[in-house]
Parts: C-alpha cells; structure tokens; sequence
C-alpha cells in the first residue's frame, strides 16, 4: 500500500484515503464540439503509459476531498512529489536522475 | 521432434531417462527474418507457431527479454470461459476455446485443460438481470451457459455457503460447463517445442531497445541488447509493456498498465470441484491439480510497472472467500505474485493492423488474456500472414477509439477491476 502525502492536508495518509483520477496535465479542448475524431482520440483515449516517471491525479476522496497532482515512478512505486491542483508540471527529469530500482524483473530475469 | 507418448515415456524408464531432448532449441539470431514477434509469452508464440503451421511462414523469431512464460502467462489464474456478452467478444473467446479443446493433441504437450465448469455467483437482483441477459445472448448465439437456482450452485460446488444467514447471500449463478483451468506454464512451453520444430527461433534473454523504420516509414527491424535484428514485419504482443514496445514506433496506443495479483494456498487433497467467480464481492477461486486453492484477487488503482501490488487488495478478496467459503477460513496461503496488465478504456483487447507499415500489435488484453491464448495467437497469426485481420478479430481494431465503435466489455467481466 502507497504512502501518498496530501498537498493540502500537509501528511502522509494510506493509499486507502485516496482515489486514483489518471493522467495529469491533459488540458480538456475548450472547441470539443469542433475538433476532428482524432484529435478527439489523442485527448480522451491515447496515453503514454510511461515506465517510469508519471504525472497523475489523486483524489483525498476520505480525508480533505481535494484533487491534486503527483509525480511518481511506475517502476518503483515511489513518488517524487505531490503539490495542489492548478501548479505548472514540475521539471523533474533534469534534477533527479532515477535510481536503479531491485524489482523481480530486474533480478531473476536470467533464463538458461 | 520426438513425440511425447506413452511408448517414449516407458522407453526412457527403461534406460534412466537419458534420451529426452531439450523442448526447444536456443539458437543465435539470423541477420534477418521474415517476422518478428516481440513478447515470448502464450500469445507471441502461439502466434509464431500457427506462423509456420498455417501460413507457412518460418523464418519467424520470438523475442523475449525473460524467460518463455514469465510474464503474464505464467502469472495468472488460469480460467477459460467464453460467456462474454458482445458478438465482437464471444467471436474471439469461442474461437479460442474451441482451440483449447484440442491443443494438447494438436501440440502433442498436454496442457491440462479441463473443462470443470466456471460457475458466476449472483447475490442480487441486478447480478440475476445481468447474468440472465448473458446467458441468453451466449445460447442465442450458440455459446453454452446455464442459469442455476442457489441448491443447483451448491450441488455442483458443495463448500458453497448459501444459507438465508450468509453474509452475501446467492441468489443464484450462471454457469458454463465447458469453461475451466488449463496449465499455464505447459501452454507457453507447449507452444515453443511445436513453433521450434517448425523451424521458429526462440530468443530468450532478448530485449528490444527500438524499432528502426525504413524510408516509407514501414519496419526495417528491432534494435536489442544482442544487437540490430532485421525483419519484414513485426508483431508487437508484449502484455504490460506494449505501450513501451509500441512508443519505440512512436506509436501511441490507448493502454494504462497497472498490477493484477493472485495467490495461492499450501496443497490440500481435491476438495473444490470447478471455479467460482463472484463479481460483486470480488472472489474468484479454482484448485490446481498440485491441490492449491488458487485465488484471484484485482487491480491497483495507479499505473505501475512493479509486478507487486497492494496488501489491501489481496485481504479484500480474502475477505469475500472467508464467507463465501467459510470451510477455507484456517487454509494457510502460500505465494503471492503480480502480473501487469495492460488494460484498454473499452476493456477489450485490441488486435490489428497499425498506423507504421508491416507493424501489427495485440494487445489490450488487460485481466483477462490466458483464457484468449490459442484463438488470439491464431488470429493474431492470420493478421501478420495477410496484412489483414480475420473475420473473427475484425471488431478489435486499433482504429476503433477514433471511429468510436467501442466494444464495452467492462460490464462483461467476470469480476470488476
């Protein structure tokens, strides 16, 4: 289970108070009516699905029921960053190089 | 290849068993093959295999950067059904356990398919509407599935707890007898010694780092860590790493990879007679032959690529069996795991062709892929042979979430992740 430190409240509280709200920073078209099938597809279905760093949502759904963003590895699980709804996305790729990680993969992958 | 048999069986009983072959051969890379499929696991070489049986193709190579089966084939629950609720899917899931019917013989590896029954616990009077509406496009469509009243549940799965007192009461199931297990790990194994003696090669240890494109754009071959390997075409069928395969492309696909767990018990002599899934309190469960209970539990809430996943998720599922089964409340479980799924907004899976010439991709197969093997590794054959997908995987389109012709299974699976 996650540790997920809430922006708002100011603590860290159990992944069971929060609600996972997918990707972040994917800005809705203010032309939705006008804008072609594809570009339709390219907002509403297509994702990076990133191994590694990810920006997503979270909701404190059981604790102050606000949204905000977080920064985190996919591969570790650990996150870099949470900060309030609204901020610009952080440049993280630049100042924290990511670290190896021990996953299962990455240690018992040596088939014969 | 030497046939499996009886004969052969009691031939190396006689001479300490010195004679059996390796059941598939490890061979180094040629420059080029006339296919790639990227992802060694049950689809991919099932895919290769059908390749060279079917379509005549064999200069064919499956790349895996693990080992056969180590991803979501061998990490699963094994349950194969087909009472899916749209055309699109039962086409596909039909096909699939027509083939699984028949593969051991067709493969000469026996596979343990066993057709048990998988049994679908209704608790309420939306669980009887909905399976009801199943049940009857299935049989109109020539799909077996059956309603039973609470005792037929019990008598066809006796550790049911069905009592008026029950915690969550049953107030009915459906029921399709020809669904049930299979052995995973046999399935990619079987595959591989059938597709290695076809000629196909096996590339363990092989990751693919990026995919060079030539001056139409089309595919020229993969970059690896065993180096540059050159192909005509590519097949992408990579379970929970196909948005990383496909970006190499610059591809991007409507996937979100997150961890399904599962676990099982210590061994007990047989005691559970099929598989019973429940889709309002979460619980599926089946026993192995090795005697396992082996328990399915859901998805985490966040992408991640960590083949681990929650404590909390598994206890929620254990929760659910406890007082579905309350016999199993002492049994001891023995082994977690993680598998990452790679799951599409319409929860079905996409097979097709792709916006980059001579790539193709299967996936999307999310929680649900082991049961898709034969008939999604067949079709996926058809559809890297001829450029073009068959009748039967025709829906399953790439293209489908700019056309919007979805295929909403969410409503369809057995339980909700």
């Amino acid at each position: 289970m996650l540790l997920i430190y809430c922006p708002y409240c100011e603590e860290e509280r159990s992944e069971l108070e929060f609600r996972g709200a997918g990707d972040a920073h994917i800005a809705r078209p203010t032309n939705i009516a006008d804008i072609s099938d594809e570009e339709f597809e390219e907002f509403f279905f297509l994702r990076d699905n990133p191994k590694g760093l990810i920006f997503e949502r979270w909701r404190h759904i059981h604790g102050c029921g606000r949204f905000f963003n977080a920064a985190r590895d996919t591969v570790s699980d650990k996150f870099k960053l949470t900060y309030k709804a609204g901020l610009p996305k952080p440049d993280l790729d630049a100042t924290t190089p990511a670290a190896p990680v021990e996953t299962y993969e990455a240690t018992e992958s040596n088939a014969k | 290849m030497r046939k499996y048999s009886v004969f052969a069986v009691a031939r190396e009983a006689m001479r300490g068993h010195k004679g059996w072959e390796a059941q598939w051969t490890s061979p180094e890379p040629r420059k080029e093959y006339d296919v790639i499929i990227v992802g060694g696991g049950g689809h991919g070489l099932g895919a290769a295999y059908y390749l060279a049986k079917e379509h005549g193709i064999t200069n064919v190579a499956v790349l895996e950067k693990g080992w056969l089966g180590g991803g979501n084939t061998g990490r699963n629950t094994t349950i194969i059904r087909s009472n899916y609720l749209y055309e699109e899917s039962m086409d596909i899931y039909e096909h699939s356990l027509k083939l699984w019917e028949n593969l051991s013989q067709e493969l000469n590896y026996n596979v343990m398919y066993s057709p048990r029954g998988v049994m679908m616990l209704s608790h309420n009077v939306h669980d009887q509407q909905v399976f009801k509406r199943h049940i009857h496009a299935n049989r109109l469509y020539g799909i077996d599935n059956e309603w039973l009243t609470p005792e037929q549940a019990r008598d066809y799965c006796p550790p049911l707890d069905i009592s008026a007192g029950a915690r969550y009461p049953i107030n009915g199931a459906a029921l399709q007898r020809r669904g049930g297990t299979a052995r995973h790990d046999a399935v990619a194994w079987g595959y591989a010694r059938a597709a290695a003696d076809r000629g196909v090669h096996i590339i363990q240890n092989c990751e693919v780092k990026g995919i060079r494109r030539g001056p139409n754009g089309e595919v020229t071959g993969v970059d690896t860590n065993r180096g540059f390997i050159g192909a005509k075409k590519i097949g992408v069928s990579a379970s929970g790493h196909n948005s990383v395969v496909m970006a190499m492309a610059d591809v991007r696909v409507p996937l979100h990879s997150v961890p399904l767990q599962a676990l099982v018990s210590e061994p007990m002599k047989p005691i559970f007679p099929c598989v019973v899934m429940s889709n309002t309190v979460h619980a599926y469960i089946s026993q192995s032959d090795k005697g396992e209970l082996v328990i399915g539990a859901g998805t985490d809430q966040y992408n991640s690529y960590s083949q681990t996943g929650g404590l909390q998720i598994i206890t929620h599922t254990l929760d659910a069996i406890c007082e579905l089964f309350p016999i199993f409340r002492r049994v001891k479980m023995m082994r977690q795991w993680g598998g990452i799924t790679d799951n599409t907004p319409d929860r079905s899976a996409i097979q097709g062709v792709t916006p980059v010439p001579n790539l193709f991709v299967n996936c999307g197969w999310g929680t649900g892929g082991f049961k898709a093997t034969p008939g999604s590794a067949n079709l996926f054959a058809h559809l890297i042979a001829k450029g073009e997908p068959h009748r039967l995987a025709a829906g399953l389109t790439l293209d489908r979430f700019r056309s919007g012709r979805l295929i909403d299974e969410a409503a369809a699976a057995a339980v909700a992740h």
